[in-house]
């Protein structure tokens, strides 16, 4: 056997010498793929349009993160590390299916700059992003970012393909979309949000991928469903029914894709399921009492603004600190 | 009552355990030996020896310095050549060691034996521990003489003999328990009685049930012990992890074992008791797992204290591989080498030698606050908060949310998927503290 070279330098780093191999992008990338079942179900129900404006707020979200790094010297990898690209799905996912692609990618390139990039950009954003770039959307475009339309719209005459959705039509017409076309997501209403089984699959998936806390989603869908269920029981004539609180409006999406958003989200679980109880009340005070019919964009951003006061609250008792064990036996 | 097992957080990494199956081989005496005069925790000792001096194995050459401190023997016999600065493998540089030049005889020095050893007083093993040098072999290599003489208001009342060896890689403690068992349930009853503690236990990790089957049999005849075996997970191995998996008491935060009233010795550190006490036999070598997809000769070797890293890879087959990285100790928690001339030394559980393919060089990225440093940090600390405020030079915000509770085990930085080497920040921000204390 030739003797091997020992005499080259060896490499000196510190412990530990073995890493688990999940890095940020890989997670990153695991969610951009676990957004595709809602891609597709948009694209199913609206149209090869929706793909269109998919495609717009994405390359428009990384352009302008690219941009933007390119402006400050910085590295400009990072514009490719997966979260811009997640930023403009998931904004896209939020708005109504026809709506101009500009205005897509005013949206996308607002929740960039202003959302993340002004923050420091990855990881130091208060806010989620694509929600803010929503809500700058809402604020410049009102009458656009509320105008849906049918399910196969393309099906019917172009004077009747608008509709409101199930979420409105309970709040202002007092009328419930049947479970099964809010559960496959045959209803009005913005790109991502119609199919809860679409959602689901991409949500569990990334549950199991242990990528977002279960217990996250839980508190805050959960929430919903208990207060939702609560005031029915009071009233059921006036309020929904828990279920539908689940199944209509973007509850799960939110849910699943948005409030789990690891960088505007807690750092200790406990933090997380408070969190999640926060934005859950909110989803419900707005969407009964307040002037909108959904409440789940303004509840996790305003959840994502007092985030930092519960990591102030929920630290993690340290071992050997407070009401230890004192032992046994 | 119901034993508790297993403790919050931590990590599972490829134990990767390559060498369980190798029995324990002697390794070479090479022809010269390189002793550090600081092997443990604490003060170094003082060279007894000067150049030109003849000394026989076991003979001391260095004198405990102080309590916390330990003795120094030569590992064989030959002449001292030189009292010289010489790379060491945990201190990251040269420091002085006595060079002695091996005369091939190993003669000994007269060895006290005792016949009835197991009764021998309390006070009187305490002594002959302090005088082999013998220190924890786990690997921080704290002296054990200290851990056997807890001050009178610190009752003992349980001893845990620790053989969870939760490093990937290592096997020097498993095959030690397999091959050793008698022994290290000799030392271990030596301890129980040094401390006069009510009750012992033997904790190791259930990966390796042909280590717990032995030391089962062998702790059958002192039954106030009970062998525990323990969930398999990283770092299990930690003095306070096994104490909570075992007893469910947290040692307090800057405390010690003893303050919840146990101390804890590593298998290894039980059989040199066992050496001590029945043969008088100063601790001059040790058992050490070379493993790693650069070595060819991986295996478990029973190796004098001295003894270069570059003879012991050589003697056992030389290079599979062109090394890249060299490790003192498992790769969780062991020193990457810049030198192979670094001797064995009492601590040395492990020599990792990876090619460079088993070698991540990593970039750190922004925290993406996914909390996982939290959820698997065994002393419930924030991380990535920590190494925030030690990046932004707030050490003391750093201190007061637990810097110095931090263990070091790494699994934070084993998850971290950012890739930023948390526990490399929490060195620093400890050694900053202590510098400023200093001043």
């Amino acid at each position: 056997m030739p003797k091997k070279d020992d005499r080259k330098l060896l490499i000196l780093t510190p412990a530990p010498h073995i890493k688990m191999q999940q890095d940020t992008r890989k997670i990153m990338w695991m969610v951009v793929l676990s957004l595709l079942p809602p891609i597709i179900a948009a694209v199913y129900f609206f149209g090869l349009y929706s793909l269109a404006l998919i495609v717009v707020c994405t390359i428009t979200a990384v352009g302008s993160e690219w941009l933007f790094l390119k402006a400050r010297k910085k590295d400009t990898s990072a514009a490719f590390d997966g979260s811009a690209v997640i930023t403009g799905i998931i904004l896209a996912l939020v708005l109504p299916p026809r709506l101009p692609l500009w205005m897509g990618a005013v949206g996308a390139a607002f929740g960039i700059i202003f959302g993340k990039q002004v923050f420091g950009g990855l990881g130091q954003n208060i806010f989620n992003p694509a929600l803010l770039g929503r809500a700058f959307l809402m604020a410049a475009f009102p009458v656009a970012l509320t105008t849906w339309v049918k399910p196969f719209y393309w099906t019917y005459p172009p004077d009747a393909i608008t509709t409101a959705t199930p979420l409105a039509l309970a709040k202002f017409s007092h009328q419930i979309t049947p479970y099964a076309k809010l559960f496959w997501g045959n209803t009005g209403g913005s790109l991502g949000e119609t199919s809860a089984f679409a959602i689901l699959i991409g949500g569990f998936f990334l549950i199991y991928k242990k990528i977002i806390d279960w217990a996250l989603s839980f508190s805050y869908i959960g929430t919903v469903f208990v207060l939702g269920g609560i005031l029915w029981l009071i009233n059921p004539q006036k309020y929904p029914d828990p279920l539908f609180h689940l199944l209509a409006g973007g509850l799960l999406l939110g849910g699943f894709y948005m409030i789990t958003d690891m960088v505007a989200s807690p750092l200790t679980r406990k933090g997380r399921v408070v969190y999640g109880i926060i934005a859950g009340i909110l989803v419900i005070v707005i969407r009964i009492w307040g002037g909108y019919p959904e409440g789940v964009m303004f509840s996790i951003l305003i959840a994502n603004a007092i985030r930092p006061w519960i990591d102030r609250i929920f630290v993690p008792r340290r071992f050997g600190t407070g009401r230890f064990i004192g032992g046994m036996r | 009552m119901a034993i508790l097992r297993g403790f919050k957080g931590g990590v599972h990494p490829p134990y990767m355990k390559l060498t369980a199956d190798k029995p324990i081989r002697k390794a070479g005496i090479p022809e010269v030996l390189y002793v550090p005069l600081q092997q443990h925790a604490g003060a170094p000792a003082t060279p007894l020896v000067k150049r030109g001096d003849k000394v026989l194995a076991g003979q001391k050459i260095g004198e405990i310095n102080g309590f916390i401190s330990a003795n120094i023997h030569a590992p064989t016999s030959g002449k001292v050549k030189n009292i010289l600065d010489h790379p060491h493998p945990v201190a990251g540089r040269s420091t002085p060691a006595v060079m002695i030049e091996v005369d091939g005889e190993d003669s000994w020095v007269e060895l006290r034996e005792r016949g009835d050893y197991l009764n021998t007083a309390p006070s009187e093993v305490v002594e002959i521990v302090r005088e082999a040098g013998i220190v924890g072999m786990g690997g921080a290599a704290f002296p054990t003489h200290v851990k056997l003489s807890p001050p009178a208001d610190k009752p003992i009342e349980f001893v845990i003999i620790n053989g969870a060896e939760c490093e990937p890689y290592l096997t020097a403690d498993d095959r030690l328990m397999r091959e050793y068992a008698e022994e290290i349930a000799d030392g271990s009853y030596l301890v129980l009685r040094a401390v006069n503690a009510r009750r012992g236990f033997v904790g190791i990790e259930d990966n390796k049930p042909e280590a717990i089957k032995e030391i089962r049999r062998a702790f059958k005849k002192f039954p106030q012990f009970e062998v525990v075996e323990l969930p398999t997970k990283y770092p299990q191995g930690s003095e306070k992890h096994l104490i909570k998996a075992i007893i469910g008491r947290e040692v307090p935060s800057g405390g010690l074992p003893m303050d919840v009233g146990v101390v804890v010795q590593n298998v290894g550190t039980a059989r040199a008791i066992y050496q001590a006490v029945r043969f008088g036999r100063p601790l001059i070598e040790r058992v050490t797992t070379l493993t790693g997809d650069a070595v060819a000769g991986p295996g478990n070797y029973m190796v004098r204290i001295g003894t270069p890293f570059r003879f012991l890879i050589e003697e056992s087959g030389g290079f599979k591989e062109d090394p890249a990285k060299v490790i003192n100790g498992g790769p969780m928690m062991g020193i990457a080498q810049y030198s192979l001339d670094v001797p064995v030394i009492k601590g040395t559980s492990g020599i990792v030698v990876f090619s460079a393919k088993n070698v991540i060089l990593t970039q750190e990225g922004p925290c993406i606050r996914c909390g996982r440093c939290l959820d698997v940090c065994p002393m419930f600390l924030m991380p990535t908060t920590m190494a925030k405020l030690i990046k932004a030079g707030r050490f003391d915000d750093a201190r007061k949310i637990g810097l110095f509770d931090c263990i070091e085990c790494g699994s934070c930085s084993y998850v971290c998927p950012s890739n930023i080497p948390l526990v490399q920040y929490f060195k620093y921000g400890k050694a900053e503290l202590r510098l400023r204390r200093q001043r």
